[in-house]
């Protein structure tokens, strides 16, 4: 298929989600054995009409403007601080064989831990407001980075770093020259995962309790039955999820430069 | 005269993987010298065990057992008056061919204008002005190892030790980077390991051949000087008289050795 063709068909695939939800969701059209209700269908499914104009209503007014940019710097911070700390740690452990023979039980342990039921202490710790968020994303992204940088460590060529040593890189030096670019290769490609691990980390935080962010909004309204902005609240999320994608496809093209391009795969 | 490089009854055993199995004595009091400003190849057959001796030479590996001696002096540590070039892939795929070159220099502190002029001035020595922006990746095999011969002559070891450094090369590009090493080497003498299965490509390059047993615990069974004349064209060279009837002689002391080493790698695969 053409691009531009696939481009079209996409568009109207979108359009035809939304006309056929519309249709379904009308009170009376579907028979009243699947609902005894007629406007039961609206009240559970919502309505797309009502769902966009309350996505309208909150950028035409601005208010949502406030709740992304808590959302975005929640999700900025913690895959931040996550990646820097995985770093850290990876680089430490992978060189380190008896720090990491001794670690190695405490951070399966921690991993295998489901880590959103951490949010309720972090909310105690960190108040509030957008730390706690932070704590809960961090937590997350850590180990997405740590394990990535562990094994990148444990896999650098021999063969490049003999190479590096013979032209008499010290122990400082190979850190700096071999390992720490090896292994920040290896951050970003989980960069994907990681960003997106983060984001999930201030979204649920936020509809675990906040006072704003998109999560937060998602809450209020399900709190009030308000299933179009619940949706409402979804799609801009969706929305957000990709910007930030597509965010991350360009930094990656650009750091990445070094890398063969899988181009052709990937270009479809 | 003191030899650049002297191994003195060097013996290199392994421990087998697992520590249960028996170990593994790759290289048996193995007894060699180069002097200085010689270019001598190594030759042997597959899997013998070539590669441990060059590590050795560098520091890389520790003899079990047996005596290196640089210019005189016992080796401990990294042998930082020698050049190692590796068979396989050894330039850091995440700097630029310039920033691979100039990389020794780096490490040794030397200040980044001055690490730029002279990494540009090896590239064009070696052929590649030009192409010092270009990462590995972007290099064709026969550029990348161009990159590495500069990367390891910009520090001007007086050894080179160098492990079938051509050999994934096709024909032609391999015997251009020889005449290209025979230029350079020509130019400011150093003393060379050359380590190969390719006879002809010994032969060719060298002022004396080597020639290994086959493992375990390979030593060297036969020493040829090699009387051609300098300078010399690979390929012209070995349409000469002179160089059929050595590759004649090395290659008859050889055969038992290679044939040896051929049965063994059947017989491990036989039981694999």
């Amino acid at each position: 298929m053409r691009r531009s063709t696939l481009r079209v068909v996409q568009v109207g695939m979108l359009f035809a989600i939304f006309g056929l939800w519309q249709l379904l969701s009308q009170p009376g059209l579907l028979p009243p054995i699947v609902w005894d209700n007629p406007d039961r269908a609206a009240f559970f499914f919502g309505e797309p009409v009502k769902i966009f104009k309350a996505i309208w209503v909150w950028f035409s007014e601005g208010v949502i403007y406030k709740h992304l940019w808590v959302t975005l710097q929640e999700t900025v911070l913690a895959f931040v601080i996550g990646s820097v700390l995985g770093l850290a740690v990876g680089l430490w452990l992978g060189l380190s064989p008896n720090a990491s023979a001794l670690f190695d039980p405490y951070i399966t342990a921690m991993n295998a831990m489901p880590r959103v039921v951490l949010a309720p202490i972090f909310m105690v710790w960190f108040g509030l407001g957008i730390w706690s968020k932070v704590a809960l994303g961090v937590t997350l992204v850590f180990f997405i980075v740590f394990f990535n940088v562990y094994q990148g460590v444990k896999e650098v060529s021999p063969v490049v770093l003999n190479n590096t040593v013979m032209l008499g890189a010290n122990r400082k030096q190979l850190l700096r020259y071999v390992y720490l670019p090896s292994a920040t290769s290896w951050v970003f490609s989980s960069l994907h995962t990681a960003v997106g691990m983060a984001f999930v980390g201030a979204v649920v935080g936020e509809y675990l309790g906040s006072a704003s962010g998109i999560g937060y909004l998602i809450q209020q309204a399900e709190g009030a039955f308000d299933i179009n902005t619940v949706f409402a609240g979804i799609l801009v999320l969706t929305a957000f999820a990709l910007v930030l994608d597509i965010a991350v496809t360009k930094a990656e093209k650009r750091l990445l430069v070094w890398r063969p391009t899988q181009s052709e795969t990937e270009q479809l | 005269m003191t030899s650049a490089v002297e191994f003195d009854r060097i013996t290199c055993t392994f421990a087998a993987p697992g520590a249960a199995g028996p170990s593994y004595t790759a290289v048996k009091d193995a007894t060699m010298a180069v002097a200085d400003g010689e270019f001598v190849s190594v030759v042997g057959p597959t899997g013998c065990g070539k590669s441990t001796l060059l590590n050795v030479a560098a520091g890389l590996l520790k003899p079990t057992s047996g005596a290196i001696r640089i210019f005189g002096e016992p080796l401990a540590g990294i042998n930082r008056r020698a050049g190692y070039m590796f068979q396989s892939e050894a330039l850091m795929p995440w700097r630029s061919a310039l920033a691979n070159v100039t990389a020794g220099l780096q490490f040794r502190g030397v200040e980044a204008g001055e690490a730029r002029r002279q990494g540009e001035d090896w590239l064009a020595r070696v052929g590649l002005a030009g192409f010092g922006d270009r990462y590995p990746h972007q290099l064709s095999g026969g550029m990348r190892k161009r990159t590495a011969l500069a990367q390891m002559l910009i520090l001007d070891p007086k050894i080179l030790l160098m492990d079938e450094p051509f050999s994934a090369l096709d024909i032609q590009t391999r015997q251009m980077m020889e005449n290209e090493l025979l230029e350079l080497w020509s130019a400011n003498r150093k003393s060379v390991i050359f380590i190969t299965h390719d006879l002809e490509e010994a032969i060719s390059l060298s002022d004396r051949v080597v020639v290994l047993s086959a493992g375990p615990g390979t030593h060297p069974i036969g020493d040829f000087a090699i009387d051609l004349p300098r300078p010399r064209d690979v390929q012209e060279i070995r349409l000469s008289p002179r160089f059929i009837e050595l590759h004649d002689r090395i290659w008859h002391s050889m055969k038992e050795e290679v044939l040896k080493g051929y049965a063994q790698t059947k017989n491990r695969m036989a039981k694999a």
